[in-house]
């Protein structure tokens, strides 16, 4: 059971004077409960990528398997690939539209059919796994502030119960209090409920903290496809294509080039911490 | 002298029902007495909702004060003769750059401000160089702009800006959406108008390693200043900006996580040369 890609191809407008080859030859194998980071610079092919697997995008060639069915092919459902596969959109509080946040998450599952009483329940259960106080449910999605509206709109495709969750750049212009409780909410989400979560990410600090795999495309491309430590073992390539290590990365650099015996793999604080308190104690 | 200077300013948002009358009052900005001397570079932090965007679009008379005074170079905002005068003093850049971008070529876009200040044809493209060019993208000036990476269009953007020849410049998280590297050249590009063109920064960011060159910085809570100081003395205070749902650069995190293990380092450690430094290596 797994999202698999084979041999992807996009083309934006082909065979036009402005055609533009967004993807090319995309093979990979996604499992159930991954927590995968997808970096890239800006037209590196990131959201061309994450559109194709709910289907909001076809591919130009090539195949996209969810569950071992192919999800372009006539007669498969759709509606139920959008259920299963739940795409939060940048800045997806500009979506919310309705007059109060509890009707607003109701949306979803609403369209999906279901009776009133399961539509009223999973969207009571979406909003308390994103944790959003039960006071915020009947005001307009207005009045809350930015951190907890991204939480509301992030509420109403969990409603959907998806079983992989992708996540456009959900902290972006976020303060960092913020930004680390949407994604601890995200990650004990992931531990409850085993769904497989992408994230889109600038930061490489978040994705470093969180993720077990980074895809980093580049050009249409996948550039690298391996654990957070291992990829960013290639910064001098990461930087080239517009991307970098995080920040602790390059102190644990500068610290060896210092001729302190520390490991450069590390990627947070509380690594970088212990090995240099092991190191002074060693040297 | 002072380029930007407010005087105990308030500002109510009004909440008001369809018929009109007021529903609730949100107090933004409450009571803030501060001074920006020219060509200082400042930023301004603070949380979601903590008022530094209301704050700062008071700068360049987005927004006119409920109560007290902003003077930006001596002119009340509130004089309407003074408008105009007082957006070109302050320019005002934002977070997404597909918002503010509107020719079809990038020196186009550039040159759309001093037109309508109406600047003569020739000096309007002499600005137009010389911007691009303190904002590295004078290579650009033929592009159009859906051609250009994030952190290049940023930059077009504050190009945009400085045509206009202000004393200061607003810039309210310009590199929110951006890549890496897209954070880096628009951070540079806004240094160097700094130190090279003497213009005034006002930074508002939540990314805290891009103001450790900053002069000075202003934290916002609840619509006050709750802190200011130079970024050292800022991020010394690690417990005190949690509180505040701010956190401090990677560098200074992990010294101030070596101190608390006993070892002599001190607070507010900014980079990572000087951490090299207080470890003696």
């Amino acid at each position: 059971m797994a999202i698999v890609l084979d041999h992807v191809n996009h083309i934006y407008e082909e065979g036009t004077s402005i055609s533009f080859q967004a993807l090319t030859d995309i093979n990979l194998v996604i499992p159930d409960g991954q927590f995968i980071g997808l970096i890239g610079h800006t037209g590196s092919g990131k959201s061309t990528l994450v559109q194709h697997l709910n289907g909001l995008l076809a591919p130009t060639s090539g195949a996209i398997y969810y569950n071992g069915e192919d999800i372009n092919e006539k007669g498969y459902s759709r509606k139920t690939l959008r259920s299963k596969v739940g795409l939060v959109f940048q800045y997806p509080e500009h979506q919310l539209f309705e007059t109060d946040v509890f009707t607003d998450v109701c949306f979803g599952p609403k369209n999906l059919g279901l009776d009133r009483k399961e539509v009223e329940l999973r969207a009571y259960t979406a909003l308390k796994q994103v944790g959003l106080p039960d006071e915020c449910f009947y005001q307009s999605p207005f009045e809350l502030s930015g951190g907890q509206k991204r939480r509301a709109a992030i509420a109403g495709v969990l409603a959907m119960k998806p079983e992989v969750l992708i996540l456009d750049e959900p902290t972006a212009g976020l303060d960092p209090k913020g930004r680390d409780e949407i994604l601890d909410r995200v990650a004990q989400l992931r531990e409850e409920t085993g769904m497989t979560v992408i994230l889109v990410s600038h930061s490489m600090e978040d994705v470093a903290r969180y993720v077990d795999r980074i895809i980093v495309m580049n050009k249409s491309r996948v550039m690298f496809d391996d654990a957070p430590k291992m990829v960013f073992r290639h910064y001098k390539e990461l930087e080239e294509v517009g991307l970098a290590a995080p920040q602790i990365t390059y102190i644990m650099q500068a610290l060896k080039a210092k001729g302190l015996q520390v490991d450069t793999d590390i990627t947070s604080v509380e690594e970088a911490r212990d090995a240099i308190l092991a190191a002074l104690h060693r040297g | 002298m002072a380029i930007i200077e407010t005087r105990d300013l308030v500002f109510d948002y009004i909440r008001r029902d369809e018929e009109g009358n007021v529903e609730g009052i949100t107090t933004a900005v409450d009571n803030v007495s501060l001074s920006v001397k020219q060509g200082d570079f400042i930023a301004i932090l603070g949380h979601n909702g903590s008022g530094k965007s209301t704050l700062a679009k008071h700068f360049n008379a987005i927004l006119y004060p409920t109560e007290g005074t902003v003077l930006v170079d001596g002119m009340d905002t509130r004089d309407d003769e003074k408008l105009w005068d007082v957006r070109r003093e302050a320019g005002m850049v934002f977070q997404n750059p597909d918002n503010q971008i509107i020719g079809q070529i990038v020196e186009e876009d550039v040159g759309f401000g001093p037109e309508n200040l109406g600047v003569p044809t020739e000096e309007i493209w002499q600005r137009v160089e010389e911007s691009l060019r303190a904002v590295g993208m004078y290579e650009f000036r033929k592009y159009a702009p859906g051609k250009l990476s994030g952190g290049q269009k940023q930059r077009v953007s504050i190009a945009g800006v400085i045509a206009m020849h202000p004393k200061c410049i607003v810039l309210d998280e310009p590199t929110a959406m951006l890549d890496p590297l897209g954070r880096k050249e628009v951070i540079r590009a806004v240094r160097a108008l700094n130190d090279v063109e003497g213009i005034t920064v006002i930074l508002i960011t939540h990314y805290m390693e891009e103001i450790i060159h900053a002069d000075k910085v202003f934290v916002m809570d609840k619509g006050k200043v709750a802190l200011q100081g130079t970024p050292r003395e800022i991020f010394s205070q690690v417990e005190k900006l949690k509180e505040l749902r701010l956190d401090v650069p990677q560098v200074t995190m992990l010294a101030h996580e070596l101190r608390e293990k006993g070892l002599d380092i001190p607070e507010g450690i900014l980079t990572k040369e000087e951490l090299i430094e207080a470890l003696h290596l």
